[in-house]
């Protein structure tokens, strides 16, 4: 039986002002949903409510709004632990986005290996191996390849087919005694690869070394229960999944956070204070030094209620639709090649290509004449352009509120480009 | 948005039939300019012969526009004198820098006038850019060489 899907695009659209916005005499086609996505009234509303109503600092305060703020700030750290399976709240620490959540675990492993009392898991020595993949984002690459250079560890990542899937075959021989760290992302951003998990986690685990995610992409677009996953820890951002920038979280189990050294120290990260010496404070608020993005943290409690509204089963199927429909129309385009899987199967509705003998730039610069907005570049993610030789891409992404239609309107812009450059 | 004013056709022929490209000797500076945000990319090579440039010679990965802005370059500045050049340089930044309100003086600029519409899309003004960003840091580099040259001798 055809899976239905049971998101009403029409209802979802209406609740995205900027999907009217007219680009020229034509309305926007927002295609770069992997990049950003938009915002429904309801995250907006509920940040402008908590600002014009309740606003003040947390976790300081005793009056009425301070008391407001802290119930939001914490309402909003037990919604998306609920939202991602996390058995405790305490588990989620809010960070800027993802690259700041990647980063506050680099810093603790680098931080730990400064540490002889560090917990043994976190103690790099010279030879020790950190285990990523060859299609990351540069947020999943470039805190890692810094801390290998600055403990001596060894980098090493897992290669990529030429159907854009990771090379599950050697990963016995990439994670092996020596790897102490395994981080790898859910879902690709530039090649829209679902990559299975468990063979890498039950890898990780034979060994001992620590495993987990990138899910940036993955969070946003379909259902991700940590504990189901069986790893150590996530990083995912705000922005993507209809929430508000600046505000991102790293979810990793309790036992590893105790363990964590901090990354940024100061105001609320401690439990006492003298002019020689601080105790910190458990986790999360360790972890959480300053003041923190509070209303943001409503917003992505708002964008957590609405996807969980929707369904994420149904975001899931909707997306799939959209993506093997992206797929199908994108063959028939003329140079066109698909970098990453040609089938929507274990891949996302983010789709890059390449259009034979036009640059990526003035592909993003004609589809922009139509209206129809996607990402152009490398995407952050320079060593997967490599490994398929191509300087840059054209990345179409879909999201819940695209449609059928908007994907025709992309493919007969690809025409447009077609006659501007030949 | 109008792709006319962008797209001229002085531009698409530039970039279809690229002027002078190709590295060549001999050459006292070269200089490789990446833009990040697109990983386009060049390497630029400046050969001077007493005053004048005798000679630029470039290999590039990019866009209509970058491509195009580096064969328009190697047009202008090749075989001109080094203080017309800079001047070159001087007035095209400017018109790049014009936010669409420079027209770009055809007498001096040439082709390089055609480039005028780029410069009100923020996001392709790097691109019309990188090429003389490179030959602003080769003619650097030679006339650095050729100073030092001058001192070892």
């Amino acid at each position: 039986m055809e899976a239905v899907t049971k998101l009403d695009v029409e209802a979802v659209r209406a609740d995205f002002p900027i999907l009217k916005r007219m680009i020229g005499d034509r309305q926007l086609a927002y295609l770069d949903s992997a990049a950003t996505s938009q915002k429904p009234v309801q995250v907006v509303d509920a940040m402008r409510r908590f600002t014009d109503h309740s606003n003040a600092n947390i976790s300081r305060s005793v009056h009425t709004l301070g008391a407001e703020a802290t119930e939001a700030y914490e309402g909003a750290r037990a919604r998306v632990a609920a939202f991602i399976g996390a058995p405790s709240a305490d588990e989620v620490v809010f960070t800027k986005n993802s690259t700041e959540a990647i980063n506050l675990l680099a810093y603790a492993f680098q931080n730990a290996a400064l540490d002889p009392h560090a917990d043994p898991r976190l103690r790099l020595a010279p030879g020790d191996e950190i285990v990523v993949t060859e299609m990351e984002h540069h947020a999943n690459l470039i805190p890692w390849q810094q801390l290998a250079q600055r403990t001596g560890a060894v980098l090493k990542w897992i290669g990529i087919t030429d159907h854009g899937r990771l090379d599950l075959e050697s990963v016995p021989d990439v994670i092996t005694e020596r790897t102490k760290l395994v981080s790898f992302t859910h879902v690709a951003n530039l090649l829209g690869t679902v990559n299975p998990t468990s063979q890498i986690t039950a890898r990780a685990r034979e060994v001992g070394a620590l495993v987990g995610l990138d899910a940036s992409q993955s969070v946003p677009h379909i259902p991700v229960d940590v504990a189901g996953l069986g790893v150590d820890f996530i990083a995912f951002t705000g922005h993507k999944m209809l929430g508000p920038t600046g505000i991102g979280v790293l979810w990793a189990k309790a036992d590893l956070l105790d363990a964590m050294p901090p990354f940024l120290t100061g105001g609320s990260m401690i439990k006492t204070v003298t002019m020689e010496k601080t105790t910190f404070a458990d986790a999360p608020a360790k972890f959480e030094a300053g003041t923190p993005p509070i209303a943001e943290a409503v917003g992505l409690a708002a964008a957590v209620d609405y996807l969980d509204a929707l369904g994420m089963e149904n975001v899931r199927a909707h997306e799939k639709e959209l993506a093997g429909y992206m797929l199908e129309r994108l063959e028939t385009v003329d140079g066109l090649a698909v970098i990453g899987p040609r089938v929507p199967i274990g891949r996302s509705a983010t789709v890059s290509f390449t259009l034979e003998g036009v640059h990526p730039h003035d592909v993003g610069q004609v589809l922009d004449s139509e209206a129809v907005a996607v990402r152009v570049g490398h995407h952050c993610a320079k060593p997967t352009c490599d490994r398929f030789g191509v300087n840059a891409t054209t990345r179409a992404s879909a999201y819940v509120y695209n449609t059928h239609e908007e994907i025709d309107r992309l493919v007969d812009a690809l025409g447009k480009v077609r006659k501007v450059f030949t | 948005m109008n792709l006319d004013e962008l797209y001229q056709e002085v531009i698409l022929d530039h970039y279809k039939h690229p002027r002078g490209a190709g590295l060549r000797e001999p050459y006292e500076g070269e200089s490789h300019q990446v833009n990040p945000t697109c990983g386009d990319e060049i390497t630029l090579r400046v050969h001077v012969d007493g005053d004048k440039v005798a000679d630029v010679s470039y290999e590039n990965v990019g866009c209509s526009i970058s491509k195009a802005s580096a064969s328009v370059l190697y047009e202008l500045v090749s075989g001109a004198t080094v203080d017309d050049a800079l001047a070159r340089l001087a007035e095209f930044t400017e018109l790049m820098n014009s936010k669409g309100q420079g027209e770009g003086d055809e007498e001096t600029l040439e082709d390089a006038v055609a480039f005028a519409g780029v410069s009100k899309y923020p996001m392709r003004v790097k691109c019309a850019l990188l090429g003389w960003m490179a030959f602003k840091d080769a003619l650097v580099r030679a006339e650095a060489a050729s100073t030092s040259g001058r001192t070892d001798a």
